[in-house]
């Protein structure tokens, strides 16, 4: 599939080019379809049904009307100097002709999604740098060819050829791979937290994944950079431009074919170049990118810098309801290279005493044995943040009881048998300790981690859902918010070793 | 790809902060003898070798002579060694230095990456090196952050601390290594490669005791 050694380099693009791309005045599909297994179909249906904020044009060659559009037999009928941003869905041997015609009507940008270019052996890459050199002596940005789309939540544009279109956030995604852009919407969708622009960068012949991360550290609508690279023809060029991009925004990478056997499939998925694992590894820390190993830890990490305040130090500490959860995720703690299970000082201790009775664990993990009352939990939360010396929290526990009071509405006994109150005091309960959460995180400026399955299992669950109402991911596991606490931290360390200047 | 001598690739790397054992390059046998006195009077132990700038696998020749103790063993060897010399090594010498011992070695050096160009790499060393696989790279230049980085990403991070008797590995010296090594490769773009194999670790500080430097 996408390949990025096109064997051109743009360089006519400017701001204006990614303005127009990502919040365009109006938007062409160029080969709208009334068959819905049809890309031009696909596309022109995203693009409304995600509601984009300005008009909508499409053409066909039958004249056909198609989702409601009146479409226009060429781009040549359509007005001149409104619309930004065209979306070509033709076979890739009409495309030159389309292309004039686009800039002829003051059309900006082009995202191709048509195949058979640099992916096609040496006629399409031969085709594609011709295309390229056309665009340029145009004007035109083209995005693609051969890729998926774009999506870009401030202007609700939705113009890609896949589902989903996911809520809007800060997160702004790059990938050479169409398939992991939807992957990392999938999970926005899943968890609430999202994206500020998202593009699939195809065979990347004119605008690389580089480039899009680097209008993104740019953009205010963009906080965290969020990517997926495969092969990299100028391991050079792509270093500097990371370096630069991480040194204004948190940059989450995800390299497929970091193996043998995932080089190898890289090879015949890119065409690109597979380097040894270890050589990027070291570039990625050189240059301050977050590297994750897996996808969801890629968008965990990701959701983790647009939504939790900076990790100033090491010290963690863990705040459970139970035992056994708190001892998993002490040992998540300890065997992280750079995270310190935090030793609790008297003073701390003696302020938790004051809430607790005696049989609590005196340690960390601040295990509270069963011993909450109504407002134990916002409390000791609270005597937690408010100490200098603690850095983050972790809190387990959330929801357990609301998964009691689940089972207590549908167990057949409801509404009666005394259970109303306490059922409805549970679900109230859990909503509270998500909320205090976020707001003793936001008031003390530290991280607060909720972590609970029930956050996957049952999303629904009081404690869980007001997580994802306060904006913030509730973590599937303790030892993934673990790791994406030690994303924060690796981030932290990078910029405090280099703030003296000898970098 | 033309290889310096064994004595030219240190010379050059002295030049950038590298610290290499003490050796002398010598013609005969009987300033072999001379020169394992000198470097070694307890007779602990020398090595030769035999140097040329053609002179590449010497351990595969059996160029290297270990563990020579007293002057009739520096003699046989040094003997040897010159005997070994076929007329494609060309001019010849003989490189006398002591035997250095320490339980922990690393491994530095220079390669040339296709996607990324000029990487420096620091590696756990020793005969098991292949299969611990404990190494990290990064592109050249390297600042002083990205030394001291380098040696924190190293997974075997208890073979820098103290460890049986010996103390803790200077990280500083460590780091002075492989910011010697980029500044080598920005100085003299010419170099290919650099491989600094073995650094044994003696009381704490690394010493090169080999170094081979492979130019354009």
């Amino acid at each position: 599939m996408p390949t990025s050694t096109s064997g051109y380099t743009a360089t006519h693009l400017t701001n204006a080019h990614f303005l127009a791309f990502f919040d365009p005045r109006a938007v062409v599909v160029v080969g709208a379809s009334s068959h819905p297994g049809k890309f031009g179909f696909v596309a022109l249906h995203n693009i409304l049904a995600g509601g984009f904020s300005g008009r909508v044009y499409a053409t066909n060659l039958e004249r056909e009307t198609v989702l409601n559009i009146e479409t226009v037999v060429s781009v040549d009928e359509l007005p001149n100097g409104e619309i930004d941003l065209a979306i070509i869905c033709t076979p890739a041997s009409t495309n030159s002709s389309i292309l004039k015609s686009c800039a002829a009507k003051g059309i900006k940008a082009v995202f191709i999604t048509s195949a058979g270019y640099g992916e096609a052996g040496e006629s399409g890459l031969k085709a594609q740098q011709e295309l390229m050199l056309l665009a340029e002596s145009l004007g035109l940005l083209i995005a693609g060819p051969n890729g998926q789309g774009v999506v870009s939540t401030p202007s609700k544009l939705c113009a890609q050829i896949v589902a989903p279109y996911p809520p809007p956030g800060s997160i702004g995604i790059a990938s050479q791979s169409g398939n992991f852009v939807s992957s990392f919407q999938n999970w926005a969708v899943g968890s609430g937290v999202g994206i500020s622009r998202a593009v699939s960068a195809g065979n990347a012949a004119m605008v690389t994944v580089a480039d899009y991360l680097s209008f993104y550290a740019d953009d205010p609508a963009t906080t965290v950079g969020l990517a997926y690279v495969e092969g990299i023809a100028d391991g050079r060029a792509f270093a500097e431009r990371a370096r630069i991009v991480a040194a204004k925004m948190p940059l989450v990478l995800v390299k497929g074919g970091a193996t043998e056997g995932g080089q190898a499939a890289a090879q015949s998925h890119t065409g690109a170049l597979a380097s040894n694992d270890k050589v990027f590894d070291g570039m990625c820390r050189q240059v301050g990118v977050n590297r994750a190993a897996t996808v969801e830890e890629a968008f965990e990490a990701a959701a983790t810098f647009a939504t939790q305040p900076l990790l100033k130090g090491p010290n963690v500490v863990v705040l459970t309801t139970a035992g056994g959860w708190g001892v998993v995720t002490a040992d998540a703690i300890t065997n992280d290279r750079h995270l310190q299970l935090m030793a609790l000082p008297d003073d701390l201790l003696k302020l938790i005493d004051t809430k607790l009775p005696p049989r609590w664990s005196r340690s960390n993990p601040v295990d509270l044995a069963g011993a909450e009352t109504r407002e134990t939990i916002p409390e000791v939360m609270e005597i937690l943040a408010a100490h200098p010396d603690v850095h983050a929290i972790v809190y387990l526990g959330l929801g357990i009881q609301s998964n009691q009071a689940k089972f207590e509405r549908n167990g057949g006994f409801f509404p009666n048998n005394g259970l109303e109150r306490i059922v409805d005091f549970h679900e109230r309960q859990d909503a509270r300790y998500a909320r205090a959460a976020h707001d003793l995180s936001v008031n003390y400026s530290k991280p607060i981690l909720t972590a609970t399955e029930l956050g996957v299992c049952d999303p629904s669950n009081p404690g869980p859902a007001m997580v994802r109402e306060t904006g913030r991911l509730c973590y599937p596991s303790a030892n993934r918010a673990v790791t994406s606490l030690a994303h924060l931290y690796r981030r932290q360390r990078y910029l405090d070793r280099r703030a003296d200047g000898n970098n | 790809m033309p290889t310096l001598s064994e004595s030219a690739s240190k010379a050059l790397l002295r030049g950038y902060s590298v610290p290499l054992a003490e050796e002398r390059n010598v013609a005969t046998v009987e300033a072999a003898i001379g020169a394992a006195h000198e470097l070694d009077p307890n007779a602990q132990g020398v090595v030769i070798k035999l140097c040329g700038d053609r002179i590449a696998h010497k351990t595969e020749r059996g160029l290297v002579k270990l563990n020579l103790r007293g002057a009739s063993a520096v003699r046989s060897a040094a003997t040897e060694l010159l005997a070994a010399a076929t007329t494609d090594d060309g001019p010849v010498t003989l490189l006398v230095a002591p035997m250095l011992k320490g339980t922990r070695e690393f491994i530095a050096g220079v390669a040339d990456d296709a996607q990324f160009g000029k990487v420096l790499m620091l590696g756990v060393g020793g005969v098991l090196a292949e299969v611990i696989a404990d190494v990290v790279f990064r592109l050249i230049p390297i600042s002083p952050v990205d030394a001291y980085e380098m040696i924190d990403d190293l997974e075997m991070q208890g073979l820098l601390r103290a460890f049986r008797g010996e103390p803790a590995v200077n990280r500083h010296a460590l780091a002075t290594v492989l910011l010697g090594l980029s500044e080598a490769v920005e100085a003299h773009p010419e170099i290919r490669s650099i491989d600094v194999n073995p650094l044994i670790v003696v009381n704490g500080e690394p010493i090169a005791v080999d170094a081979l430097v492979e130019v354009a």
